[in-house]
């Protein structure tokens, strides 16, 4: 399911070529706007799609494998420090999810690992990784489950 | 110099007539290489269709005095000042080359049309203006040209490359470059002067003959494209995008994926838009 671009949306900023990690989002020499210059070697990896400001960028599905309209779209807002996506099914339903995409603002509070103090003999030789009880909220009331966040977990495809 | 209609000096070597000849003749390629470009791409057809498609997917009708306003924001936004770019140096670039243009095609149309002969003064501020709008095109055209093209700046090509896509800005720069040129040239009595109108008029020719194949049709288009987007932002259907998250909205902020923001700032900073797409 490779990514396409709408032309007239494009503005031709570069984001998607600086973005791409398999490097085929170029520019067209004849508009001077995005294309995907080798859509089989695309892995869907929505990053181009992500980063267009324009939201000029979608991702095709395969004709026998979508054929009656699917769309699966994505609104990263980073100011906000959130990302939406909108999926819509062929049967016409839609769901919608909203997630962080990160909880400090851009830039800031990057870890400086330079400064910390090394870790003891002690840590080195012990089975969990680094600051790995605090990283995963171990430290934190004991192991999350759902039950623990009040979740029941449902069997089967729930819409 | 700055004070010296080039036109009107010319027209004791060529008649007025074929002055304003030419520049209705350039008017009409204009028109006419717009039309078939619509009529070849079929951009018409498909934006229409576009238009019905959308609208069909909107959860409320745009009503026709909704749409004006749309227009009219359109207008004032898109166009006016070229919101839709997000990168401030070519939204600058953008700004220069357009004001220039329309300031240097709107004085040749009163100097051509208004004051022509040598006798008949055009006033002090009409040449001004076809000085400044000729200096502006120059310097927002070279900036994107050199500096701000998405080819040089996130593909790393040279900066001489030139390929199609190119014939539009190339030869408006040329063209308005060597109307500088000429006019120097023609105010100091170089023996140049002749070269330089023939090399200037073949690049004016090719600037407006060259529409079919040039981005000279953005002028158009691009507007279109952006009411399209306002009216389908209007209509509900957003081209199937999500809604716009808002985080001061308690069923938005409670939801249980958004739990780990509930303490973050608003405003969390620019992200990916930090630095400009130069990394190739």
């Amino acid at each position: 399911m490779p990514t396409f671009v709408y032309m007239t949306r494009c503005d031709g900023c570069g984001h998607c070529v600086d973005i791409c990690p398999s490097d085929i989002m170029h520019i067209d020499k004849t508009y001077r706007r995005a294309y995907n210059i080798e859509p089989n070697m695309c892995w869907e990896c929505y990053s181009c799609v992500k980063a267009c400001p324009q939201n000029a960028i979608d991702v095709r599905g395969y004709a026998d494998f979508a054929p009656l309209g699917h769309s699966v779209r994505v609104l990263r807002e980073e100011e906000k420090g959130t990302i939406s996506w909108k999926i819509k099914f062929r049967d016409g339903t839609e769901k919608s999810f909203l997630s962080p995409i990160t909880t400090k603002p851009w830039g800031r509070d990057i870890p400086k690992l330079k400064d910390v103090d090394g870790p003891s003999q002690e840590m080195r030789d012990s089975q969990l990784l680094y600051n790995e009880p605090k990283y995963i909220r171990f430290d934190d009331g004991g192991v999350h489950t759902l039950e623990s966040n009040g979740l029941k977990f449902k069997q089967g495809v729930v819409y | 110099m700055f004070s010296i209609n080039p036109f009107a000096e010319l027209s004791a070597s060529i008649p007025t007539s074929v002055m304003q000849t030419y520049v209705v003749v350039m008017v009409l390629l204009v028109v006419g290489g717009t039309v078939f470009d619509v009529i070849h791409k079929k951009s018409a057809t498909y934006f229409f269709r576009n238009w019905k498609k959308a609208a069909s997917k909107g959860t409320r009708t745009v009503g026709s005095g909704e749409i004006v306003s749309l227009a009219v924001q359109t207008a004032v936004v898109e166009v006016a000042t070229s919101a839709e770019f997000c990168n401030p140096k070519r939204r600058i670039a953008h700004l220069l080359t357009m004001y220039g243009f329309v300031a240097y095609v709107a004085a040749i149309i009163m100097m051509v049309f208004c004051y022509p002969m040598a006798g008949s003064t055009a006033p002090a501020i009409v040449v001004q203006l076809w000085y400044l709008g000729a200096a502006m095109v120059c310097v927002g055209g070279y900036w994107f040209w050199f500096f701000i093209r998405v080819d040089v700046a996130a593909e790393g090509n040279s900066p001489l490359r030139f390929v199609q896509a190119d014939i539009f800005i190339v030869s408006l720069m040329v063209s308005v470059t060597l109307a500088l040129i000429w006019a120097y040239l023609q105010a100091t009595g170089n023996a140049w002067t002749n070269v330089a109108l023939g090399a200037y008029l073949l690049t004016t020719t090719i600037f407006f003959g060259s529409v079919p194949w040039s981005k000279f049709s953005h002028m158009f288009f691009k507007p279109a494209a952006a009411l399209q987007k306002r009216v389908a932002n209007a209509d509900g259907s957003r081209s199937n995008l999500p809604k716009p998250a808002d985080r001061t909205n308690p069923a938005e902020r409670d939801r249980h994926s958004m739990e780990l923001l509930k303490d973050a700032p608003l405003n969390m900073g620019l992200g990916i838009k930090r630095e400009a797409p130069r990394h190739y």
